[in-house]
């Protein structure tokens, strides 16, 4: 029992820090988008200033910084969590994204996008609860042979 | 077309960026400890899955599409519309794979598609 629970938390442990990180570095990232300028990507050498000024911003590398965050937590969490287990945990993200964007970068936040947002959150949700495998599997019993 | 175009990389190479890396990570196996050596070691037994190249190389897409689409628009009405990804990920589930979305699926995909629509409407 005590191994499960050690399970449940470092599992709940990841999905709080993707929960975060994840929201945190697309905000981040919004912000260095903000203060980039024009973004013109044609001819190719455009595109390498464009590319440059990007990469120049702070606050374009805190994001990647965060984003990578997000990816070790999460790859950390698959590879002992089931996807259709992590997913709906992290349905949550959609909700901390807007509240970040409207602490951090004062977006207006408008009612009834605020309302969309719960609407997302519940259905990630509901998505996530389903059976997982929805096609039918006669072979199971062939699969862990072949496992072994 | 421009946003059509972005949004539609953010989510197609998103959600297939992720199935890959799910995938490979499955392969890779269970992290057994959190120091950071370990953590190292579990990155670059990842790397040898061609699952997880295949899965990089479509997050590094939807990354630029979303960097693209940030510029565009704020931060709280990119990243709900990109949960468009549920209701793609079913309807491609059905049509490619086969698979038998069940009833209570479906309501969850309705779900984040009135979300969405909410969002748009919302945009002030």
């Amino acid at each position: 029992m005590t191994a499960s629970k050690a399970l449940h938390l470092k599992t709940y442990f990841m999905i709080a820090v993707m929960v975060v990180a994840g929201p945190l570095g697309n905000v981040l990232l919004a912000k260095g988008m903000k203060h980039s300028g024009d973004l013109a990507i044609w001819p190719p050498l455009a595109l390498f200033h464009t590319a440059l000024n990007v990469f120049a911003l702070g606050s374009i590398w805190l994001g990647v910084a965060s984003l990578i965050t997000f990816f070790v937590a999460y790859m950390l969490v698959l590879s002992w969590a089931d996807y259709s287990f992590v997913q709906p945990a992290s349905s949550l993200a959609y909700g901390v994204v807007a509240l970040l964007g409207y602490l951090m970068l004062g977006e207006q936040v408008s009612p009834l996008r605020w309302a969309g947002i719960a609407v997302i959150c519940i259905g990630v949700f509901v998505v996530g609860r389903t059976d997982p495998r929805t096609t039918r599997h006669e072979t199971a019993g062939q699969e862990a042979a072949e496992q072994a | 077309m421009r946003d059509v175009i972005l949004f539609s990389l953010i989510v197609a190479a998103g959600t297939g960026g992720e199935l890959c890396v799910s995938r490979a990570m499955k392969v890779v196996g269970e992290a057994k400890s959190f120091r950071p050596a370990e953590v190292v070691k579990l990155i670059l037994r990842a790397l040898r899955v061609p699952w997880m190249w295949l899965g990089v190389g479509m997050m590094a897409v939807a990354f630029f599409a979303l960097l693209g689409a940030l510029s565009f628009y704020n931060v709280s009405f990119v990243v709900p519309v990109t949960a468009l990804s549920y209701v793609a990920g079913a309807f491609g589930g059905v049509a490619f794979l086969r698979e038998h979305v069940s009833p209570r699926r479906w309501l969850g995909v309705l779900l984040v598609a009135v979300g969405v629509t909410l969002v748009f409407l919302g945009q002030s």
